[in-house]
């Protein structure tokens, strides 16, 4: 049984993803066989994320784990100064597997260093979070039926969100067309430009946001754009509503169309549009369960189908 | 004239030459010369046809191990070191940056895990045309003087 770590979703291959996201379909439609049966797994939250961590424990209780773990690291011995090695140290003696959330960026690459067992990374600073890429590309999977030949439209804050910048390698993959819509000032950043030419990656640029440059997309990516991402709060000021969907731009868009936003939303996507069928940001979160227990047995080296059969 | 002069003077030992002026005393600070004992002697601003101005380090009586003498290259690729003994160049070779810098550099994003935690900074090599470092932990890349000794 091959265990291993999940940090960055550039740690998986093309085949790797593949297999995740049909196990992903796979416990949609069986998501309670207690295929962890007698494993301990800990959800180390160095600071709160309570929607990340509902959804870990959730797809590891439906499984029949049993979870140990902090929310709040004020209640640890973090608090007193431990170091970070030590407490994933310490907490390796106990459990199969370590899902973390830390504020640091690259805190879930030096636990792997430190430990022989397995770590899912469930977001460390601005720097990765690769179960919200794996439950970002099983919502495109499962609502267009493949990752080939469909164009991605990212909207908004293209410069800070990590969600986006993950999700463009993953899907880098595949042949996958992307426009990019943001103002100047949060527009994809030069890295990711070029890893687009590098990888022969088709994509478009623009300011504008409107009916025009939505209605051959296939997915609609939308991002919150940040009051404090701005140095000059006058350009905030210009640019906050331009990138706000309503349900009248939804008129002339494909039937096949459907709005993805990693939540939480604040005004980028108005309530008119939640009850369109192209909204599908509720769906979306309810996919990284399914998601996030394919990572957790793909990191303890189950086969699901095969642990559900015995 | 003044190079062979400081090659012809030592009968055992290293003398590195080729660094460029802007990064002599990181090379001295890299190789820990300050604690070494035996006579160091340190040029800078010499004439140089490649660099305009270059340094030279000669050590007497010590031959640097390749994982020592190669750290130089994160901030003086152009580096040559000679080996002397018995008043001859026995042996002359540029620095190679190693694929994996580790201890060294430090990575100055503050939020990098490896600012806070009691640990070694490790950074893959990602060019070596102008020297770009990687952090391995935040990902984040540091070219030319944006390269910060530890």
């Amino acid at each position: 049984m091959k265990t291993q770590s999940i940090v960055s979703i550039d740690n998986l291959s093309k085949q790797e993803i593949l297999d995740l996201l049909r196990d992903a379909e796979w416990f949609e439609q069986h998501p309670n066989h207690k295929i962890l049966d007698g494993k301990v797994i800990a959800t180390l939250f160095f600071e709160p994320s309570t929607r990340t961590r509902l959804s870990f424990e959730t797809a590891v209780n439906r499984l029949g784990g049993r979870v140990i773990g902090f929310s709040d690291p004020a209640a640890t011995s973090t608090s007193k100064g431990e170091t970070l090695k030590d407490t994933i140290k310490m907490v390796s003696n106990y459990v199969d597997l370590i899902i973390m959330r830390h504020y640091l960026e690259g805190a879930a690459q030096y636990a792997t260093e430190v430990t022989e067992v397995p770590v899912i990374n469930a977001g460390d600073g601005a720097h990765q979070h690769p179960s919200q890429t794996m439950l970002d590309l099983y919502s495109i999977y499962k609502t267009q039926g493949r990752l080939d030949d469909i164009t991605v439209t990212m909207v908004g804050d293209l410069k800070y969100g990590r969600t986006v910048h993950s999700l463009l390698q993953a899907l880098s993959h595949f042949r996958v067309k992307f426009r990019f819509i943001a103002c100047d000032e949060l527009r994809m950043p030069r890295e990711f430009i070029s890893f687009c030419e590098q990888h022969g990656i088709d994509y478009e640029e623009t300011t504008e946001f409107s009916p025009a440059t939505i209605s051959d997309t296939d997915i609609l990516y939308m991002t919150r754009v940040q009051r404090e991402r701005f140095a000059d709060l006058s350009e905030y000021e210009r640019v906050k509503d331009l990138y706000n969907l309503n349900n009248a731009m939804l008129a002339g868009t494909r039937e096949n169309l459907r709005i993805l936003h990693p939540l939480p939303r604040v005004n980028e996507i108005h309530v008119d549009v939640d009850d369109n069928p192209k909204a599908y940001y509720f769906q979306q979160a309810k996919n990284g369960l399914f998601a996030r227990q394919a990572m957790i047995c793909k990191c303890l080296g189950i086969n699901p189908k095969d642990a559900a059969s015995k | 004239m003044n190079k062979e002069l400081a090659v012809a003077a030592l009968e055992y030992g290293t003398v590195i030459d080729h660094i460029p002026s802007s990064a002599l005393f990181k090379c001295v600070e890299l190789l820990g010369l300050e604690a070494c004992p035996s006579a160091v002697t340190i040029g800078n601003n010499l004439p140089s046809r490649h660099l305009g101005t270059k340094g030279i380090i000669k050590v007497a009586d010590t031959v640097f191990a390749p994982e020592v003498i190669n750290r130089i290259a994160i901030v003086a690729p152009t580096a040559v070191v000679n080996v002397i003994k018995d008043y001859e160049v026995v042996e002359k070779n540029r620095v190679q940056l190693p694929d994996e810098v580790v201890g060294l550099v430090k990575c100055t994003n503050p939020k990098c895990v490896s600012c806070h935690e009691p640990m070694a900074t490790r950074f893959n090599v990602v060019s070596r045309e102008p020297v770009t470092l990687k952090c391995r932990y935040c990902e984040h890349e540091y070219a030319g003087d944006k390269i910060v000794l530890r």
